[in-house]
């Protein structure tokens, strides 16, 4: 008895960037903000590159909270949408329709450190995935992994997966 | 607050670099209060299928419109930063409309602003959103 061959490494990751990709592109307000998100496997990490414009408070300089809001609430909605796509990546399907985006109940951004001139980093983890809610919890940093400059909690309405009727 | 204070408030605001990107533009300040608006723009959409604004602009908006209110407090410090902001976002907003945030910081202590905002998108009563934050209050060395 043979197994089947493996796919070719290639093949695998490039439906996995392709996945990744399409959900991040769909969104206007990334590319405005500019986030982008790097993959190790299944695991997404969010940069948010400096730019001057998203200062909020000049004679610091320190980034705008709502810049850093808003950089973990993307982070969120993309990990979860991630985490509905990627069993679907794996069963080697091709997500040719997106699933819809989660809807944010709410989120408590805890701002811990002033948010500095250069790029930031961040990782959700889902704690809690139901059918219809899910509860994230959401962290950037900056130079120093170990230095968080914020942190958010966050309540998600999950989108109804069930096929309709035809 | 007077006609030169609300311009002077409303030039700080538009300088700042990440509410000049989302156009954000003041309108009333004052006593601890202050209302700031967000045109509709189609960079800001978070859903490409109804075209809905993304809640991270709305947050911001809420965060640039609570930090002015603490500002404009009568017991106001040099300057304030966001401790925490707890954002609830109620219902997803008419594409097009123009979002407008109206803050009140309702107590502040020596170190801390207490603030409450709502977002509105003038199709409902209901607001947007709505969020309330801790804010720090610089004074320097006194």
């Amino acid at each position: 008895m043979s197994r089947a061959k493996p796919e070719p490494i290639q093949v695998v990751k490039e439906r996995r960037d392709a996945a990744l990709s399409a959900l991040v592109a769909r969104v206007p307000y990334i590319a405005f903000m500019g986030f982008e998100f790097e993959r190790r496997g299944d695991e997404l990490t969010a940069v948010m590159p400096y730019r001057p414009d998203l200062i909020g408070n000049p004679a610091l300089p320190a980034l705008h909270g709502g810049a850093l809001a808003a950089f973990l609430e993307v982070t969120a909605l993309i990990t979860l949408s991630w985490s509905m796509v990627w069993p679907k990546i794996e069963a080697g399907e091709t997500v040719d329709v997106l699933p819809k985006f989660p809807k944010t109940i709410d989120l408590t951004v805890d701002y811990l450190r002033s948010g500095l001139p250069r790029d930031a980093y961040a990782r959700a983890e889902i704690t809690r995935a139901g059918r219809r809610y899910a509860s994230v919890q959401v962290e950037a940093w900056q130079d120093n992994r170990a230095r968080p400059t914020v942190h958010a909690t966050g309540h998600f309405l999950m989108p109804d997966t069930r096929t309709p009727n035809d | 607050m007077s006609a030169d204070r609300t311009e002077i408030a409303r030039q700080f605001i538009a300088s700042l670099p990440h509410c000049e990107a989302l156009g954000m533009v003041l309108t009333t300040i004052g006593e601890g209060e202050a209302e700031v608006y967000m045109p509709y723009s189609e960079k800001l959409i978070g859903d490409p299928e109804s075209g809905v604004i993304h809640g991270g602009a709305v947050s911001a908006l809420m965060d640039t419109c609570a930090g002015a209110a603490v500002m404009s407090h009568p017991n106001a410090g040099l300057a304030t930063a966001t401790l925490d902001l707890r954002i609830d976002y109620m219902r997803a907003a008419k594409p097009g409309a123009t979002i407008t945030a109206h803050a009140i910081c309702y107590h502040m202590t020596r170190a801390v602003g207490f603030v409450r905002v709502s977002a509105t998108d003038g199709a409902s009563d209901v607001p947007v959103a709505a969020a309330t934050g801790a804010f720090t209050v610089e004074r320097g060395n006194s």
